[in-house]
């Protein structure tokens, strides 16, 4: 007979996953008769998403109670390892699509429509960025100083307090790696407070909006994935820190906050990425 | 160990040679329905989504037979030019999604940890998950026939602009692909990790079997490609329903642009279609030759050149867009380049026959009937690549006939050949081999002609997507139509041969075919509900 922890943890049938699936299915017929104009779609859309918000809490909480309990040997931890960087390449791909949309429209297809075979079409557009298009209204583009370089100086920061943390869980001192896993949390929150308030700017001063053009349609969609990825890794991190209140992790043995770190480096580096492409050039 | 579930027998198991003795691992398994519903098993979830696949290979199919009746002589006869649109759009992303994709899925989900001496998948929850996405996003694309305006008829490919202006089936559509995307992913995920992570000891990764070879580098193409297509058809909807430009020139955006950002996932979707059939070819050549495979790492290196060339191939799908005469030649040479690992395949298969003792039992017939088949399909592939040839046979028939060499006769043939070799390992019976080759050369002769004329329908410029044509195509029309009805039932011999495999049959050995090699060989067949419990030591 093999001691346990030679043994690779293989989980138990589960009903959960089924049931994630439903989930998804009411959010896709919701939100499709919804967008189609059928106003209650919604209802199915918020029950989808409460079934898979259950969903996923419950399938977390069994990770986690495995975790606690001593389920997962070292070979587990190094598979949950390799799955975590796939799943992060996974987003890199995705965003490197919109970045890709980007590149594409400001250096291919915007000089293409300014060029003289559409000159017949629109004699008056002018092929240069910031644009709506030769159809689209006018507004001002989002500068690079004040709320997004201040946004650059709180993520930045946020990485700094996140590994502060980190050297503290493995030296195992409990009430730094809270007192900084909660600064980092509070930086993320501010990050979105501050890209909240600079979204209503674009609004309300700048008539800088999703439908302005390549430009509004660009800047919105790659700093809105951005946004919700960095609502996901507060999300993650709050409850990393209540983990750490508990009591979790080991100094050795803490993947799920690593893990989280990464994450959290991950949005970090699409933001500098952003802040270079979007906003200053 | 920690987790407490009871230790009842595992109930219900028609294969469980579970030793008691390792009793904490096995876990109160639910019955019936439940079973599959709930179950954490790479077998069970290996064999959900091949008969998953199977489904929807049948519900494609019947889509295509649409197609070809109505393509069956000139004029209009059975649905209006919308519904066939529908059609061919899709028996497109049934066969592609639904059909070939799950189903290499399935293989390896059975036979990776088998493969690799491990006990099951590395994450054997999200390994359900991934199955179970499958159903909700085949539901959802079968109703979207059934909503106002009907399903997408955009074409698998799903161009801008015509995407930007269909109706609700299109958004069915895209969620349905969501889905999907992220089913593939965590499928992926799963197999690259169980494949890094869960090897036997000893079992260097020059040591792997070809088919876990051509499986770690598909999740890989998967992982980085289906995020892109996500991001392509993300866009798509927030072009139809939030008023973005990605794809409107008057916003300052091109409806190219999708092209782009689709083919850039769409080739390599290609190969993350072909490659595991190599591998399964590369198990059942050397099996049937009783001699090695020839260039084993000749094969690695060769799969691993297309799956990085097939990164830097995408725009030969647009020679006709309008690119630079640059990006045209770029994409041109590019894509001549893979010719070469392809042949370096091509060639090692041979060798490995070469000599050989041969027997042509049914997976050894569908893998030469493979061989055969799909190498035309490659050389009428070099044909499209070459820009000023595929400026006259861009969308037409040609293509058509070409991709289908590649995918039917490429891709399905494999798994037949697969299919046919594992069964018995699966099943623990043998198939009934005189079945198995009515069903190769009924497949083949129907396969053929089917495609064959295609080619000359395309030379002569009959376009795809099209229902109606000029009366001078009739002939060769009337031909596919026939061979395309012919092919159909074929796979109900097929679906039969399966189904009397499962329910009894000749006694299968552990070795099955005295010329296979591989771990999962030296398992009972069918192998214990819980294998490699104990990780085999490979020398």
């Amino acid at each position: 007979m093999l001691s346990t922890s030679t043994k690779y943890y293989v989980p138990a049938p589960s009903t959960r996953m089924f049931w994630g699936s439903i989930a998804l299915l009411c959010l896709a017929f919701g939100a499709a008769s919804w967008m189609n104009g059928a106003s209650s779609g919604r209802w199915v859309v918020l029950v989808g998403f409460a079934f898979l918000l259950v969903m996923l809490v419950g399938w977390f909480s069994d990770v986690i109670a495995e975790s606690e309990g001593g389920s997962y040997n070292h070979q587990v931890d190094i598979g949950f390892r390799w799955g975590m960087s796939w799943f992060i390449f996974s987003e890199v791909m995705f965003f490197a699509a919109f970045f890709g949309a980007l590149f594409y429209a400001r250096n291919l297809a915007v000089p293409w429509l300014g060029d003289i075979d559409h000159k017949l079409l629109w004699p008056d557009f002018s092929a240069t960025w910031p644009t709506a298009g030769p159809m689209g209204e006018k507004f001002a583009p989002m500068s690079a100083g004040g709320i997004p370089a201040w946004n650059t100086a709180i993520l930045l920061t946020s990485g700094v307090t996140l590994t502060i943390a980190h050297h503290a869980l493995r030296a195992n001192h409990r009430r730094s790696l809270l007192i900084w896993l909660g600064a980092t949390v509070g930086l993320g929150a501010l990050f979105l407070f501050l890209q909240a308030t600079e979204y209503m700017h674009a609004y309300s001063e700048l008539n800088l909006k999703l439908t302005s053009g390549i430009y509004g349609t660009t800047f919105f969609m790659l700093t809105g994935f951005h946004g919700f990825h960095v609502t996901l890794g507060a999300i993650m991190l709050t409850v990393m820190w209540f983990r750490c209140a508990k009591g979790h992790f080991k100094p050795d043995h803490h993947f799920g906050f690593e893990a989280v770190a990464w994450y959290w480096h991950f949005v970090d580096v699409v933001w500098l990425l952003l802040f270079v492409l979007v906003y200053y050039l | 160990m920690a987790h407490s579930t009871a230790d009842a027998a595992v109930a219900g198991h028609a294969h469980d040679h579970h030793d008691h003795a390792h009793d904490d691992h096995a876990h109160a398994a639910p019955s019936g329905f439940m079973r599959w519903l709930t179950t954490t098993n790479h077998k069970d979830i290996g064999t959900m989504y091949l008969w998953f696949s199977l489904t929807m290979f049948f519900v494609g199919g019947v889509l295509a037979l649409g197609i070809r009746a109505e393509l069956f002589k000139p004029g209009l006869q059975l649905w209006h030019p919308e519904f066939f649109n529908q059609l061919t759009t899709m028996h497109g992303l049934i066969m592609v999604f639904g059909a070939i994709m799950p189903a290499f899925v399935g293989f390896a989900n059975w036979l990776v940890p088998l493969q690799i001496g491990a006990p099951d998948m590395a994450f054997a929850r999200m390994n359900n998950w991934s199955f179970w996405l499958l159903p909700p996003a085949a539901t959802l694309l079968v109703v979207s026939f059934f909503v106002p305006g009907g399903a997408t008829a955009a074409g698998w490919t799903l161009y801008a602009p015509l995407t930007t202006q269909m109706g609700p089936g299109m958004d069915l559509a895209i969620f349905a692909l969501h889905i999907l995307g992220a089913s593939s992913i965590m499928g992926s995920i799963n197999i690259v990790v169980t494949i890094l992570n869960m090897r036997a000891p000893g079992m260097t990764l020059m040591k792997m079997p070809m088919f876990v070879w051509t499986w770690l580098i598909t999740a890989y193409l998967l992982i980085a490609v289906m995020p892109v297509l996500a991001g392509a058809i993300t866009m798509t909807l927030t072009d139809r329903h939030f008023g973005t430009a990605f794809f409107n020139a008057a916003g300052g955006g091109d409806p190219v642009m999708f092209q782009h950002v689709f083919w850039f996932f769409g080739h390599p979707e290609v190969y993350i279609m072909i490659l595991p059939a190599f591998g399964i070819v590369s198990h059942v050549i050397p099996a049937f030759a009783r001699k090695p495979l020839f260039g084993y790492s000749s094969m690695v290196y060769a799969t691993s050149s297309i799956a990085i060339l097939s990164f830097i191939v995408w725009a030969h799908h647009m020679f006709v867009v309008g690119m630079p005469a640059a990006g045209v030649l770029f994409f041109m040479y590019a894509t001549v380049l893979i010719a070469v690992p392809t042949g370096v395949k091509v060639f090692n298969w041979l060798a490995t026959m070469w000599r050989g003792s041969m027997t042509f039992e049914t997976p050894m017939l569908f893998a030469v009937g493979f061989l055969f088949v799909f190498t035309m399909g490659g050389f009428t592939g070099l044909i499209c690549a070459i820009a000023p040839i595929d400026l006259q046979i861009q969308d037409t028939y040609y293509v058509v006939a070409h991709f289908h060499y590649v995918l039917v006769a490429g891709s399905l043939f494999a798994m037949f050949s697969g299919a046919y070799f594992w069964l018995p390992k699966w099943t623990g019976h043998m198939y009934d081999e005189t079945l198995g080759k009515w069903h190769f050369w009924l497949s083949i002769i129907f396969f053929n002609v089917t495609f064959f004329p295609m080619h000359f329908l395309g030379l002569a410029g009959m376009p795809r997507r099209i229902p109606d044509y000029n009366i001078q195509f009739a002939d060769f029309n009337m031909l596919a139509t026939i061979g395309a009805f012919g092919f159909g039932l074929s796979q109900l011999v097929f679906l039969y041969t399966v189904l009397k495999c499962i329910r009894g049959g000749e006694k299968a050995t552990a070795q099955v075919w005295e010329g296979a090699e591989g771990l999962e060989w030296t398992l009972s067949s069918p192998p214990p509900y819980h294998s490699f419990e104990v990780p085999p030591q490979v020398k």
